[in-house]
């Protein structure tokens, strides 16, 4: 089993502890159990289940860190991965910026593992897949798709005696439909702690609707548009900026959060005070993790409010030299937030509110390519796809070719028109936005 | 030091003689030594054996497993600090196996004969339950079974034998350096791998490789707090499929110019060094204006635009729909590579596919499914004339042969249709990157990757650089600031004006090319000579916020 007990796994990190002479010693261990069916022209094309099970240890002596990492777990690999690290870190160089190890610490309860999720098999996988690929049929389209689920679990324990320990589960769905000729596409995607949340059936019926409707897109000038992103295309760009909060990069002069003459942005007013953004990783729709990589507890954070920059994320070293105190952004996950609980707060319209309201305008299914183009304008370029559509007054009037954009989403939260509800999207809650003069630079013939 | 070095010290009892540091603190084991202990071939086909035999007993007609060891080190620094020392060791068995014309695949990091048969029956579970929502059969090319044969990466000194301490002291040079000249910030690093893994499959292959890479990067960083502005510049350096002797250049290695480049090795001090006083230039810089202008673009920028315009557009899994819901489809298609007259290119354009070119990242003896590598031509005279397919798609081509691309990142993962080296062929014609600038009026030679975007299907793309130069009447004038060019991918390698000789030939990679669900990431090479392209959209990336 790869999935262990909060009790073996302390267990296990208990020796791991016991066998170390060094003067301060973490380790981590985390392990998964995941499946997963992948197809294409209505077909499955790979699948696989695989099971893993991983050790990292860091042994420190005085400022000097190293750290070795084995997935064998008796007695004697457990030995010789703890020899590894302390042989490292007396190898290493004194880090000036090494914080000795956290205390034990106390953390929230988060309920981000479901027994549903976890019992998932083969058969169950190959049922859902199948609902999907039923839907492409009847309608004479061809899906591609991808469906994933994972089991894991986390635990970390330092020679001060902290304990850390989360279980988790998580399905993800994603699919493209594209009509026989290859002239339409349409996609939708979304994950889940709960499977019982995820109807792959719904899910690939608005693909399907997509990949008839972008059939036939017409070419119109690019140039700047109101744009209505819908909440998968407004994560793609707002996720970046949430990568942007680290204060010491911003200290450093070299963020977009860096304030020209020197220091922060912190305080500031740098979007539309609409935006409020916060993390919650006990949030039930997107619960996560409830501690750092460090051992830190992560608790809701605001750190946008009414446009205003509330909070940057402070690692211990940086927080004891600026004298405040330490602010985890989270590990991992989409850019920030600890895997997830990251809340972009919504306003009360309907997408089709926003479209009614818009005279002239595109609709936005998703943004593809994503990549910086000048950190300090966080300008991004990349380019819509499966299903791209004009507005006219208040109606959508066709499908249309996909664009490249060149943007800042920092600008394009300033240019906001109209916040829908949130909802999640993948590892954020986010709402569709409606977002004034978003640059498209050029026309693409990709469907 | 050579490999027989080591060895000869180890088998001294000298293993410690490697780290001259660590005499200060008598430890019995050195991670070096750790790092090379071994499973014995042997064992390794006695359990692939376990696995193939539990497998044919469940039904399959066909199975493979990979036993593999993936050994990391990384060696990360910021300024004076050591950021990171890492080293990562991943080992466990895969097991692929074809039930009823379906696939199925599991792992397991156990690996004794009894999970290993287990984890062989859970592979066909696997098959079973998908076979009820499989389209048409795997269709397997033949594959010959080549018997017990090994391979390794023709390196001089392996950077795992390296002591960490000789890649610290490297490192702090290049952030003194960095400092030294300007820089207000420098991060560098150093990262190798070495992938050992085993191969066996029901076709009588057991197959024994050893695989290595490495990348020495830094990103140095100049602030002008006055105006808020800060530039940024990356090592010239690129990922090889080469030892620690890749940091060991001589004068043949470095090409001159406007700024210094390497070819087949790298001087990372003289680099940052450079680098540290570009990007203070680049602060001051013109912002370019934005227009049509000819790209003479350096092998060390060129590499990534090979990478997505060419290496994706011809993976035959893109081109089938395989990639659609991840990384995309292809504009190219099975009938533009039938009517043997689709112009990808013009005349100067000569791209191949090439898993045996020495020092690249791409180079292995057999790929992941036991087919020993090759080299072949995709896009000849401006004319496509192939893919690059595995053993269950060529039969769409109408080849009975495997082109040799099949790959996994790990153990754990599926092995599957990759990207080989793709390379664009030098030009015939004597010519230097001199002459070749003499010949443009108004243009930008581009030196170094950055920013990288391009559609599904690889039709529209946009790539910034490191270095812009501004080139009139033949010569260089200038540095240039906040350029990115746009094209489209037929339109911008028919307007290929020339490529540069041989002699100016070197190679480009990336170490992380990411494909297919669950993501793998894979390392591959992009070999080219300097090339000008006519008549490229140039714009402004300049914003206020």
């Amino acid at each position: 089993m790869a999935i262990l007990t909060k009790e073996e796994a302390q267990s296990i990190l208990k020796k791991v502890i016991g066998f170390s002479t060094a003067d301060e010693c973490i380790a981590t261990l985390g392990g998964s159990e995941e499946g997963n069916i992948r197809y294409a022209g209505n077909a499955v094309s790979t699948a696989g289940a695989a099971s893993t099970m991983s050790l990292g240890v860091s042994a420190v002596y005085g400022k000097k860190v190293g750290t070795a990492t084995v997935n064998e777990f008796d007695d004697e690999s457990l030995k010789k991965v703890v020899q590894r690290a302390e042989e490292l870190a007396k190898l290493a160089p004194e880090n000036p910026e090494y914080m000795p190890v956290l205390e034990p610490q106390t953390y929230d309860e988060s309920p981000t593992f479901v027994e549903a999720t976890a019992s998932i098999d083969p058969m169950k996988r190959a049922d859902m897949v199948g609902k999907s690929i039923a839907i492409s049929k009847q309608q004479g389209l061809e899906s591609a798709g991808f469906l994933n689920n994972n089991t894991g679990f986390r635990a970390m324990m330092n020679s001060k005696g902290l304990y850390a320990y989360n279980k988790s589960t998580n399905v993800s769905f994603s699919i493209t439909i594209r009509n026989q000729e290859g002239t339409g596409s349409g996609y939708v995607s979304n994950s889940f702690n709960d499977v019982n949340k995820l109807d792959t059936g719904a899910l690939s019926s608005v693909a399907a609707f997509k990949a008839k409707n972008s059939a036939g897109a017409r070419a119109i000038e690019p140039g700047k548009y109101t744009v209505i992103l819908e909440p998968l295309a407004a994560s793609d760009l707002v996720s970046w900026i949430l990568r942007g909060f680290d204060a010491r990069s911003a200290d450093e002069g070299r963020s977009f959060m860096s304030k020209k003459g020197g220091g922060t942005r912190l305080g500031e007013q740098l979007f539309d005070e609409r935006i409020t953004i916060y993390s919650d990783p006990t949030n039930p729709d997107l619960p996560s993790a409830t501690w750092d990589g460090d051992g830190l507890p992560l608790k809701k954070t605001t750190w946008v409010e009414k446009g205003i920059v509330k909070n940057l994320a402070y690692s211990r070293y940086w927080a004891a030299q600026k004298g405040v105190q330490p602010l985890s952004s989270g590990g991992g996950g989409r850019g920030f937030g600890g895997g997830g609980g990251m809340v972009i707060q919504g306003g009360n319209s309907s997408l089709e509110d926003m479209i009614k309201s818009t005279e002239r305008g595109i609709l936005v299914t998703r943004f593809w390519y994503i990549r910086s183009v000048d950190p300090q304008s966080l300008l991004l370029t990349g380019l819509t796809r499966d299903g791209t559509f004009y507005i006219e007054n208040g109606e959508i009037k066709f499908p249309i070719k996909n664009f490249r954009f060149n943007e800042s989403p920092i600008i394009m939260l300033n240019n906001v028109e109209d916040l829908g509800k949130s909802e999640r999207s993948g590892s954020i809650m986010i709402p569709p936005m409606k977002i004034r003069d978003f640059t498209f630079t050029s026309l693409s013939d990709a469907i | 030091m050579k490999r027989k070095d080591f060895l000869y010290y180890s088998a001294m009892g000298m293993g410690a003689f490697l780290l001259p540091k660590t005499s200060l603190f008598a430890r019995t084991i050195d991670p070096q030594e750790a790092l090379m202990e071994r499973m014995d071939v042997r064992l390794k086909k006695e359990l692939a054996d376990a696995a193939l035999n539990a497998a044919k007993s469940k039904g399959a007609s066909y199975a493979d497993i990979r036993i593999g060891r993936y050994l990391n080190q990384f060696v990360s620094t910021r300024e004076k600090r050591v950021q990171g020392i890492a080293n990562t060791e991943s080992y466990g068995v895969g097991i692929r196996v074809l039930v009823d014309g379906c696939w199925g695949f599991a792992a397991s990091h156990k690996v004794t004969k009894d999970d290993i048969a287990n984890t062989a029956a859970l592979a066909v579970a696997v098959a079973k339950a998908n076979a009820k929502i499989q389209g048409k059969p795997v269709q397997l090319a033949p594959q010959q079974g080549y018997g017990e044969v090994s391979w390794q990466t023709p390196i001089e000194i392996n950077a795992f034998e390296v002591p960490i301490q000789e890649k610290v002291d490297l490192l702090m040079e290049v952030n003194d350096t960095a400092m030294q000249n300007g820089a207000n910030f420098v991060n560098s690093m150093i990262a190798a791998i070495n992938e050992q893994k085993y191969f066996a499959s029901t076709d009588g292959s057991y197959i024994d490789q050893d695989v290595h890479r490495i990348y020495p990067n830094f990103n140095v960083t100049k602030i002008d707090r006055q105006s808020g502005k800060f530039q940024t510049r990356n090592a010239l350096s690129s990922p090889m499929g080469m030892g620690y002797e890749y940091l060991k250049a001589g004068p043949e290695d470095k090409v001159s110019g406007v700024v210094t480049r390497y070819k087949g090795r790298y001087d990372i001090l003289e680099d940052v060094k450079a680098a540290a006083q570009n990007a203070t230039d680049k602060i001051k810089a013109k912002s370019v204006e934005p227009g049509k202008y000819d790209v003479v673009l350096d092998p060390s920028h060129l590499w990534l635009t090979i990478h997505e315009s060419v290496g994706h557009s011809t993976e035959l899994d893109r081109v089938l729909g395989y990639e659609a819901n991840y990384a995309g489809t292809s504009f190219l298609t099975l009938d533009k590579l039938r009517s043997g007259n689709f112009n990808f290119g013009n005349e100067n354009v000569n791209v191949v596919a090439d898993k045996t070119q020495v020092g690249s990242l791409g180079a292995v003896g057999y790929d992941d499914e036991g087919v020993k590598c090759k080299k072949w031509d995709l896009i000849k005279n401006g004319i496509l004339v192939n893919f690059q397919a595995i053993r269950d798609q060529v039969h769409i081509l109408g080849e009975n042969q495997s082109h040799g691309c099949c790959y996994s990142q790990g153990w754990d993962d599926v092995q599957f249709q990759r990207m080989p080296n793709v390379s664009l062929q030098p030009g015939k014609n004597k010519l230097s990157v001199d002459d070749m600038i003499k010949n443009v009026e108004k243009g930008i030679y581009i030196i170094g990757d950055g920013s990288f975007s391009i559609d599904q299907q690889r039709y529209n793309f946009q790539f910034g650089g490191q270095l812009f130069y501004e080139i009139k009447d033949g010569k260089i004038v200038g540095m240039l600031n906040d350029v990115a060019y746009q094209s489209n991918t037929q339109e911008f390698w028919n307007s290929c004006a020339g490529v540069c000789d041989e002699s100016d030939y070197r190679l480009g990679g990336s170490f992380s090319d990411g494909k297919g669900q669950p993501s793998q990431s894979s390392a591959v090479s992009h070999g080219s000579s300097t090339t000008h392209f006519k008549g490229v959209n140039v714009i402004n990336t300049a914003r206020n916020i």
